[in-house]
C-alpha cells in the first residue's frame, strides 16, 4: 500500500476496521447458523413424525356383500328385540362369507389363519348396520369391514414377504389371501375417520382419538375460565393497587417459585386435594382442568404484570387529569393496552397446559376409557396421555397410531395458537 | 360552574378571598425527603401564574399537590392546606374525582390516549356523564376542539388516532382533553418543553386566550416564556417559594437575591 494521505487514511479500510469488520460477518454467521441448526432440528423431528404417522389418517377395509342369515346369525324366524340382534353371531355371518371365498380352506388351524385376517371387532360394523335397520335381515348386504391391524400394516407395506415367515405374524399363506382380496378388489382404501372420532379400543385398527380430543378440550376450557380472569385479576392487583409492602414482596417471590415447580406435584395436590379431600370425581375433565389452571395461573400473572408494567405511566396520569376513577383507569386504558402481552402470557400457559401429561396421571386422566366424555364430569383422558398409553401398548401398529396422536396434538396446538394471535392482533389494532 | 365538593359553605374566610387557589403552609414529603417547604402561594383567576425555578426545586411537587395527583405516589405525604374557593381540597368529605374535574391537568409530554382524536377529548365528558346525548358530546368535543385551536387542522380525521398529531397538535388536543370536562384551573407542567418553537408560540398564544375563561398556572423552565405569558411569577429554589409576585417585577426588580442570581443565570 503506497502511503495515502491523512484524509485517504480515514477513508479507506485499515487493518483494524477490517478486523472489527471480520468480526461482525462471523458474529452475523454464527446467528445465521444457529437459526439454521434449529430449523433443522424442527424439520427433522416434524418430518419423522409425519412421515411415521401420516398413514394412520389412511386405512384399508374389506369390502364384501355378506348374507344376513337369521340361521347364520343364531336368531330364531319370527320377531326379535333389540337385545336378540345385540347378541346375534355377527361374525358368524363374516367367517362363512370368508369360507365362501376360500372354500380350499378346511383345516381348523387354517381358518384360524383366515378369520384372523378380520378384526375381531369387525362383527360390530354389521351390529350397527342391523340395529339401524332391522329390515335388513335376511338380505344382503354390501359392508366395509375392518381389517386385523396386522393385515392392514401388510396392506400399508409395513410388513414384507422378504421378512423370514418365522418373525411376521402373517404367514405365507395369509398374505397370499390378502393379495388375492386385493387383486379382486374387495380391499379399499379409505379415510380413517375413526381415528379422529372414534374412543379409545384395545384394537389398534378401530381405536380413535375422539375421546382424547373431547377431554383435552374440556379440560383446556376448565382451565382457561379458571386461570384467565383469575391471572388478570390478581396481576391488576400487584401492579395497579396492591401497596408495596413485605406482603406482597413475599407474594412476588412465590408466585415466581410456583411457575418452576414442576408439574407433577400440582398433579400430587390435585390428588389430595381435589380428589381425596373434595371428592370430585376420578378421571375428569374438571379435575385435570382445575390441576391445570393450577400450574398455569403463575405464568399468566407473571406475562400480565409485565404487560401492565409496560403501559406507559403517562397514559394513567392522563386519566388520572381527567377525574377517572382508580377502576376505570385500570378498565379503560390500561388493560386494553395490555391485553395483546396478556394474551401473549395466556398462550404460552395454556400451550404448556396441553402438553401436560404428568399431573394428569396422578388424577386418574390415565385409565383406559373407551367412550368420548359427554361433559367436563364424565371420564376422560387427554391427548398427552393418549399419547403415552399408546406409546407402550405392544401391539405394533399403535406406534403408526402414536405418531398420529402427535401430529393431532402438534395441529391442536397450532389452531389454538393461531386463534390467540389473531385475538392478538385484533386488539393490537385499536392502537 | 361551580361543582359542590361536598362540603359547607367554610366558617373561617381567607383573606385572600379573590385568590381561586389558595396554598398556606404547604409542605410535602416523598418519603423521609422533604421536597417543599411551607409554602404561601395563591393562585387567581384569569392570569397565568407560572412557576418557574432550577430542576427538582419543587414546582412541579407544588403543581400536583392541586389537584392531588400527588395521592398516586407512593410514601408522599403533604402537610398545610389548599383551599380552592375556600374549601380545603384534602378534607376527607372531598372526592377527588371531582376536584380534579374542576382541576385539569396538561403534561410535559403530550400524553393522548391511544384512542381516536374524538374519543381523546369525549372521554372526560363520558366518564363524568356531561352530555346525554351523542349530539351534545359531538358539539362539546368540537367546542373543546375549537378553543384549544385545534378543531381546523383535525375537523377531517377526527377518527385518526390521537397519537398520530404531531407533537405540538398532541399537546393541544391534551389542552382540548383538559377543558373539555369544564375545569376552573388548569395546570400546566412545562408543557412547551417537548415541543418546538413554532408550537411552543402557538401554545404561548393559546394560554393567553385561555387566561379569559380559566385560572392557570404554568410550570416552566425558560424564564422567556414566564415573562411573556404570565401575569404572577412564582421562583422556587431547593424547596422553599423564594419569591412570588406581579411578573414584571420578578423579572425587573426581584427582592430576593436568590431570584436576582436565576434570572440573570448565574445558577440553575
Amino acid at each position: 500500500m503506497s502511503s495515502p494521505g491523512p484524509a485517504a487514511a480515514r477513508l479507506s479500510e485499515d487493518a483494524r476496521t477490517r478486523r472489527r469488520h471480520a468480526a461482525d460477518r462471523r458474529f452475523r454467521l454464527y446467528g445465521l447458523s444457529a437459526v439454521v441448526l434449529a430449523l433443522l432440528a424442527l424439520v427433522a423431528l416434524l418430518g419423522s413424525i409425519a412421515f411415521n404417522g401420516l398413514s394412520a389418517f389412511r386405512h384399508h377395509q374389506l369390502e364384501l356383500e355378506v348374507t344376513l342369515d337369521r340361521e347364520t346369525l343364531g336368531l330364531p324366524d319370527g320377531p326379535v328385540d333389540v337385545s336378540d340382534l345385540r347378541g346375534a353371531n355377527y361374525m358368524g355371518v363374516i367367517r362363512e362369507r370368508l369360507r365362501a371365498l376360500h372354500p380350499e380352506v378346511s383345516s381348523r388351524k387354517e381358518k384360524r389363519a383366515l378369520y384372523g385376517l378380520v378384526s375381531s371387532v369387525a362383527g360390530f360394523e354389521l351390529q350397527q348396520l342391523v340395529l339401524a335397520d332391522p329390515a335388513l335381515l335376511g338380505r344382503s348386504v354390501r359392508v366395509a369391514l375392518p381389517l386385523s391391524d396386522e393385515s392392514g400394516r401388510y396392506l400399508k407395506g409395513d410388513i414384507s414377504r422378504e421378512t423370514e415367515e418365522s418373525r411376521r405374524k402373517l404367514n405365507d399363506r395369509q398374505l397370499d389371501w390378502i393379495d388375492a382380496w386385493r387383486d379382486q378388489g374387495f380391499v379399499q382404501s379409505a379415510w380413517n375417520t375413526r381415528f379422529l372420532t372414534g374412543g379409545d379400543s384395545r384394537e389398534p385398527e378401530v381405536a380413535g382419538l375422539g375421546g382424547a380430543l373431547l377431554g383435552s378440550l374440556w379440560t383446556l376450557l376448565v382451565t382457561l375460565a379458571l386461570s384467565f380472569p383469575l391471572g388478570v385479576a390478581a396481576a391488576v392487583h400487584l401492579e395497579e393497587f396492591a401497596p408495596r409492602s413485605r406482603v406482597t414482596d413475599f407474594l412476588e417471590v412465590n408466585i415466581n417459585n410456583l411457575a418452576a415447580v414442576p408439574s407433577i406435584v400440582y398433579g400430587l395436590l390435585g390428588l389430595a386435594v381435589f380428589l381425596n379431600f373434595m371428592g370430585l370425581p376420578r378421571s375428569a375433565p374438571v379435575v385435570g382442568g382445575l390441576v391445570l389452571a393450577l400450574m398455569t395461573l403463575p405464568t399468566i400473572i407473571i406475562a400480565a404484570r409485565a404487560a401492565l408494567r409496560a403501559v406507559p405511566p403517562s397514559i394513567r396520569e392522563a386519566a388520572l387529569a381527567v377525574g377517572a376513577s382508580p377502576l376505570q383507569v385500570v378498565v379503560h386504558h390500561v388493560l386494553p393496552l395490555a391485553l395483546p402481552g396478556i394474551l401473549t402470557g395466556t398462550i404460552i400457559g395454556m400451550a404448556r397446559a396441553l402438553g401436560e401429561t404428568a399431573p394428569l396421571l396422578m388424577i386418574g386422566m390415565v385409565a383406559f376409557i373407551a367412550d368420548p366424555p359427554s361433559g367436563p364430569l364424565s371420564p376422560a383422558t387427554a391427548l398427552p396421555v393418549q399419547i403415552y398409553l399408546w406409546a407402550e401398548s405392544p401391539e405394533r401398529a399403535f406406534q403408526e397410531l402414536t405418531f398420529g396422536a402427535i401430529l393431532v396434538l402438534v395441529a391442536f396446538l397450532l389452531v389454538m395458537n393461531a386463534v390467540a394471535i389473531i385475538l392478538r392482533n385484533r386488539s393490537e389494532k385499536s392502537w | 360552574m361551580q361543582a359542590d365538593l361536598g362540603i359547607d359553605e367554610d366558617e373561617e374566610k381567607e383573606p385572600v378571598a379573590l385568590a381561586k387557589v389558595s396554598a398556606r403552609s404547604l409542605s410535602v414529603y416523598y418519603g423521609d425527603k422533604q421536597a417543599l417547604f411551607d409554602v404561601d402561594l395563591d393562585i387567581h383567576a384569569n392570569q397565568v401564574t407560572s412557576l418557574i425555578g432550577p430542576s427538582g426545586c419543587g414546582k412541579s411537587t407544588f403543581l400536583r399537590c392541586v389537584n392531588r395527583m400527588n395521592d398516586v405516589i407512593e410514601g408522599c405525604r403533604v402537610e398545610g392546606s389548599i383551599r380552592m374557593d375556600g374549601h380545603e381540597i384534602h378534607a376527607p368529605e372531598v372526592d377527588v374525582v371531582s376536584l380534579r374535574r374542576r382541576v385539569g391537568m396538561v403534561f410535559q409530554n403530550p400524553n393522548p390516549f391511544p384512542k381516536s382524536i374524538f374519543e381523546n377529548v369525549a372521554y372526560g365528558p363520558r366518564i363524568h356523564g356531561l352530555s346525554r346525548t351523542r349530539s351534545d358530546l359531538e358539539e362539546l368535543v368540537v367546542s373543546s376542539l375549537e378553543r384549544a385551536g385545534l378543531f381546523d387542522e383535525v375537523k377531517d380525521r377526527l377518527g385518526e388516532p390521537g397519537t398520530s398529531l404531531s407533537g405540538g397538535q398532541q399537546q393541544r388536543l391534551c389542552i382540548a382533553r383538559a377543558i373539555a370536562v369544564g375545569p376552573e384551573v388548569i395546570l400546566m407542567d412545562e408543557p412547551c418543553s417537548a415541543l418546538d418553537p413554532i408550537a411552543t408560540a402557538r401554545i404561548e398564544e393559546l394560554i393567553d386566550e385561555l387566561r379569559a375563561t380559566y385560572a392557570i398556572v404554568v410550570v416552566t423552565h425558560s424564564m422567556q416564556q414566564a415573562a411573556r405569558i404570565s401575569q404572577r411569577t412564582g421562583f422556587f429554589h431547593l424547596g422553599v417559594l423564594v419569591e412570588e409576585g406581579e411578573t414584571s417585577k420578578i423579572f425587573t426588580n426581584p427582592e430576593d437575591a436568590r431570584t436576582q442570581d436565576y434570572i440573570t443565570g448565574r445558577f440553575g
